[in-house]
Parts: structure tokens; sequence; C-alpha cells
């Protein structure tokens, strides 16, 4: 009953729109590009001033940036768009959504648009971590970018205070816990003035989870995204040993502890060791008022770490030179020095080695040796928990993991309960 | 004929507010209705016929039913506290005093502040450490709290933000209730040798009735209707405890694209609304003394 009406008020509206528009170069291919910005800092402005140096070199493509908040919202956005038969032709989105992207019948995979042994270079010239959660059935799905990585940052003067050697970082889970426990500090009534460590666990603790789990040998999700093992014994074992280090220890502020505050607590002297991406290193250096150190994160069987952050992806629905500018202009935005400029901004983990090389990375690399920390870690590194319905069954690992942490639960409960609501959603999918 | 003629008008007229209540209003409603019946599409696998399986799968699951407990705790305790709040507010700022328009200002304030805002001056309130409630008790002794990271004090802090932000709102109208209860029927009281608190039971309260029974309408809508402060907040951890119906319905569509749940679920949160307002109109009219 309505929808002809509805269809006339659209048209007219858009018509309007039309006439309102200025003219454009009557040639020119536009794309529209959503972004999240999930770190603090300008980065809205380098993705402004890279889309529009772009422009410059090229007049024949016109992109439209928009920032379309969280990783949460922007995929919400996006997949609102694509849905309603407008969906935008470049986004960047967590890589963990590939499956639910694919599962949408939304994307389309680079390697149709990056032919030649110029595009398979270009597809190969990534770090196989960031890749891992970027592929699936040799085609590539996602390009990344806006990487990341967690590392472990130490406040040097506390450590010096604590008896501990101001310039070694715990390299175990045993030394993390026994150097946490030294840490901690409380006043003469018996209440800490200072713990020894933070692992943000509000909102989404599963992400730093993933690297205990890693160390301990385990895994969280099979490849194809259909199996996930929670119960498993090292992701078990991952767990006892987060939630020992506020029960047991009591080196960790107990609950869930928040993101956001952490560098802000790291400055304040409130904690003196913290988890956290990567994407906080330039914060840090800017703000820490004392000298501080970056290390990998401790191992237990191995060394491990997730990686984290956006990738971008390719949407169906526009033509055929849309797309082909849309994977160029990717090409150009990923390529060494426009990577290079990105990576120094914000503190992201440059996702190609030829970034690295050049004189630029080199010489920034130089002058803080932090940065490559978080690259050299990147051997180490597992792929991100995705399996399909990804957002619901990493919400159903995130809830069993704050029960644990919140001491609803045991880690053993907590995990077995998980494993099974993520076994009847992913039934559907094996 | 001019009956008729009254009568195109009169539909002419309303024409487009009904437009857009159908539009808007009525008919979203009765598609849910009808999407509670089908399957998710996803990708390959178009929507199928499910008749009731979304509501035996809604009976069984564990974090429904957390979060309708959440909501009704919620309602019953963020309701009744902050309309006496709100009455004991407006009472106190309806006498002249020095200052009073200032009071007034600061009781009002929360109300024109946007949710959002309130949420994020609360998060900074509630920060371990060095948010404003911990400093205040450190002066005290009194250690580091963590009051949105705990199971059990997650949802009584965000029950604090909405109580702070809506007993403003409510003042208002009970500010302007009291501003038109005739003066001399206190003054015949006094006479009467009546006290403070028989006035304000007999007389003040009764008159206000009226103005309770809007409010109480709008709180229990709202309880229902503002989960925005969660995103800030909480984000409904830890593990679903401060977790509300209307924040769930949000997850299950827009989170995790399960859009025939989510519409299951709101189906639910559209029939538990109807008959809260049905009860409210019904029963609680009787005891209303209107003039």
């Amino acid at each position: 009953m309505f929808g002809p009406m509805i269809k006339g008020a659209a048209g007219a509206a858009a018509l309007a729109l039309l006439a309102a528009m200025p003219a454009r170069a009557a040639d020119a291919v536009n794309l529209q590009f959503y972004f999240p910005v999930a770190v603090g800092g300008g980065a809205a402005n380098v993705i402004q001033s890279l889309t529009d140096d772009y422009e410059k070199a090229h007049p024949e493509v016109k992109i439209d940036p928009i920032y379309a908040g969280s990783y949460q919202d922007t995929i919400a956005k996006v997949i609102t768009a694509a849905r309603g038969g407008n969906a935008p032709q470049i986004a960047v989105a967590l890589s963990t959504d590939m499956f639910t992207l694919l599962d949408d019948n939304l994307i389309l995979p680079f390697d149709d648009y990056a032919k030649g042994d110029e595009g398979k270079k270009w597809l190969g010239g990534f770090y196989p971590a960031f890749m891992e959660n970027s592929q699936l059935d040799g085609k590539t799905y996602g390009i990344p970018f806006q990487r990341s990585t967690p590392v472990l940052y130490w406040n040097k003067d506390a450590f010096k205070a604590a008896g501990l050697n101001p310039e070694k970082a715990p390299q175990t889970w045993a030394e993390m816990a026994e150097d946490a426990k030294k840490l901690t500090r409380r006043d003469a009534s018996g209440n800490v003035t200072q713990w020894g460590i933070r692992i943000p666990t509000q909102g989404f603790p599963y992400w730093l989870f993933q690297g205990l789990v890693a160390e301990n040998g385990g895994k969280l999700a099979n490849a194809e995204g259909t199996e996930t093992y929670f119960d498993s014994k090292p992701v078990v074992e991952a767990l006892q040993y987060l939630v020992d280090l506020s029960t047991k220890d009591k080196a960790m502020e107990p609950g869930l502890t928040g993101w956001g505050s952490a560098p802000k607590a790291f400055f304040e002297g409130q904690i003196a060791m913290m988890w956290t991406t990567t994407g906080n290193l330039t914060n840090v250096r800017k703000n820490a008022p004392f000298p501080f150190g970056v290390a990998m994160l401790p191992k237990m069987k191995s060394r491990g770490a997730p990686t984290g952050g956006g990738n971008f992806y390719l949407f169906k629905g526009s033509s055929p030179e849309q797309l082909t500018a849309a994977v160029k202009f990717i090409e150009w935005i990923t390529a060494p020095e426009q990577s290079a400029k990105w990576t120094m901004a914000t503190g992201y983990v440059a996702p190609r080695p030829a970034t690295w090389d050049t004189p630029t990375m080199q010489k920034y690399a130089e002058d803080f040796p932090p940065v490559l920390v978080a690259r050299d870690q990147l051997k180490y590194a597992v792929a991100e928990l995705s399996t399909h319905e990804n957002q619901r069954v990493t919400q159903i690992l995130n809830d069993g993991l704050e029960a644990a942490i919140t001491g609803q639960k045991t880690p053993e409960q907590a995990m077995k309960e998980a494993q099974k609501k993520a076994d009847a959603i992913l039934a559907a999918y094996r | 004929m001019t009956r008729r003629k009254d009568w195109i008008w009169g539909w002419l007229l309303i024409a487009p507010a009904l437009v857009f209540i159908f539009l808007f209003t009525h008919y979203p409603a009765v598609m849910t209705i009808g999407e509670s019946f089908w399957s998710t599409p996803r990708g390959g696998r178009p929507s199928r016929f499910v008749g009731l399986h979304n509501y035996e799968r809604l009976i069984h699951d564990p974090t429904f039913w957390q979060v309708l407990g959440n909501n009704v705790l919620y309602a019953v305790v963020t309701i009744p506290a902050s309309i006496v709040l709100a009455m004991v507010m407006a009472v106190l700022v309806n006498r002249p005093f020095r200052g009073r328009a200032l009071a007034r200002m600061a009781f009002f304030t929360p109300t024109i502040l946007p949710l959002i805002a309130v949420a994020n001056i609360w998060v900074f309130f509630y920060l371990p450490g060095f948010g404003l409630i911990d400093q205040i008790l450190g002066l005290f002794g009194i250690g580091q709290t963590n009051l949105l990271g705990s199971t059990a004090t997650a949802l009584p802090a965000v029950m604090v933000v909405s109580v702070w932000k809506e007993a403003g709102f409510f003042m208002i109208f009970y500010l302007a209730a009291l501003q038109a209860i005739p003066p001399q029927l206190v003054e015949a009281a006094r006479i009467e040798g009546a006290g403070r608190w028989t006035i304000f039971r007999r007389i003040t309260f009764p008159l206000l009735m009226p103005t309770t029974l809007f409010v109480s309408i709008n709180a229990v809508i709202n309880a229902f209707r503002l989960v925005d402060h969660i995103f800030i907040l909480t984000g409904g951890g830890p593990d679903n405890a401060s977790s509300l119906l209307l924040f769930y319905i949000y997850e299950t569509s827009f989170r995790y694209w399960d859009t025939a749940y989510g519409a299951t679920l709101t189906v639910v949160l559209l029939a538990l609304l109807c008959l809260l307002a049905i009860g409210q109109f019904f029963l609680f009219d009787r005891k209303v003394h209107y003039r």
C-alpha cells in the first residue's frame, strides 16, 4: 500500500538532491569509503589528507571518505547500507568480520581486480600473520590496513622502586606474575596504591585473552570458522592464569578493567605494567612522565599474540570501473610511503615488510626502537578469533570470560557453557 | 451535505499525522509481529516460515530471562526513586528562599544534557582509582572500587545515573502542579491547625496525583526505552549483568544481525509496554483525584 508512495517520495527527494549537487566532472569515478577510528589522535584527519593527496594525483577519481564511528558502528552502518542496495565501494572493518560479510554475500575477492604478476606481488607482500584473517579458500577478501597487536608496556621507575631490573621485562608467565606481585604496593591500611599489572578486559576481553591462549599453545577456533575450542585444556588454563592474577596473586584489580583508562592509569602510576595495543604507542610516548619500556607478551609454552584491527573490504553492487578504481586506491594507500605515514601518525603496525625498508621508517625506528617490538612479535602472532556469525560467537566468549573474571563462575564452568552455546550456533555451518 | 464536507475536511486535516503514525509506528509494529514467525535470511538461505520457533527459542534463552529480570529490577528501583526524589526536589524549590533560581537550575541541568553526555560524565565518576567517587572515598581511607566492572554493582551503578537524569525532568512537572494548587486550601488547613506533614499528605499529595500518573507512565516507558547510557557505561557487561531488554534487542538485531529473533524480542517488549500502559490507565486512574 505504501510502496509506491515511498518510492515516489524517494524519487522526488533524489531528484532534488541531484539538482542541488554541484556539477562534477562527468567522467569522474566516484567512490565511497567508510572507515572507523578506534584510537586517539588525529587518525580521521590523516585519512582525509591521504585521500586528498590521491585525488590530486588522480583527478579522474573522486573519493568520499566517511568517518563511521567505532568498528561496531562502522560494520552496522556498512551492512545496513549494503542491505538497502546502497553499499559503499570500500570500507575498513574488523578483519574478523570477513565470515559475516561473506555469509551475507556482500564482499568480493581482490584477486579478480589485482591481476597479473604485479597484482600477485602486491597481495603476497603482506605479513602472513595479517593475512590469516583475510583469506579463505585461496582468495583474498581483506587487505590489512590499520592492524595492531598488543604489547607489554612497563614503567621503569616503578621497577627500580620495587627492586627489579628496570631494563628487563618479564619473559614468562611466572616471571610476570612474580614481578606483578612485587610491583603491587599497599598503604598502611592495606589499600592498593599501585597495581602490578592491568590486562584490560572491559567490553572485549577476548582480544587479549587470545594472546594468553596462543602462549599456552591453544587455539580458540579452526581456520574455517566452524568450530571453537573454548573448553579445551589450554584455553581453560589460560583463563585460570588471568583470574589468578587478581584472586591468588592479588596483583591485578579485580573485576573488569577499562581499555580507555589504562594508559591514563599507567601515566598516573596506578599500574606498573599494562598490556595494550601498539595503537597506543604514540600516546604513551608523548604522555608518560617516566621512562617506559615496550616488550613482547611473555611466554608460557611459546610466544604468542593476537592481531587485531581493520582490513579493507571491496563491496558488491558497483560498476566494474568503480571497483577497479577502488582497488587501485587501496594499492596506493598500502604502498610503502603512504603506509609509513599512517604508521607514524597512529602506531599501527605497518602490514608490509616493504614499508619498514623505506628510509622514513628506518629513521623513525632508529629514533624510537620500541616500534620494532610489535613488528618482531608478528612472527608469533596467530589468527584472531573469527567464525561464522562472528559477533555473536565472540560475545559468547566475552560473556564467559567476564563471568569468570568477576568470579561468578569458575573458568572451567564458564568455558564449558560458552562452548555449548557456540556449538549451538555453529552447527548450522558445519 | 455540509456535514459530509466537514467529515472530509476532518480526515484531510488529520491525514498527514495519520500517515506518519501508520508509516512509522503501526506499520513497523505489525511487520515486526509478522517477522517474528519467520527465520533470519542469511546469504544463501532465504527467510522461511518457522511458526513459533523463535518464541520457543526465547523461552529457552537464559540471556533473555536475565535481561528481562534486569529490566524489571531497573524499573522497580528507578521509577519510585526518581518520582520520590522529583517530588522532594519540587517541594524544596517551591518555597521562596535565597538562590532558588540557582537550585532549580541545578536540579534541572541533568535533563537538558543528552544521555550520552551524562553517561560519559559518570564514566569518569566511576573510574577505578582516579574517578570522582574513588577520590572522595580515598579521603576516608577506603580503597579502590570498580563499580562498573563488577557483576553485583554494575546494574545499580547504571540505575543511579538514570535516577539522576530523570528526577530533574519529573521535578518540572511537579513544580508546575504545585503552583497550580490553590493557596487557600493550605491556609484553610493551617487555620484548622493541621501540621506540615498532614497538609502534604491530605492536600498536596492527592492534588499531585494526576501529575504522578502522567510522570509514572513516562517513567515506565523510559525505563524500557532509554538504553543510550548502557552503551557508554558498561556495554551490558559483565556477562550481561547490566543489559536491558532494548539493549539486547539492539545487539541481536544490529550486531548479530539475527533480525527475526530481534523481532521476536521486540514483540515481547511491545506486549509488555501495552500491558503496563493499560494497567496504569485502568487501575491507577481510579485512585487519581481530578478536579
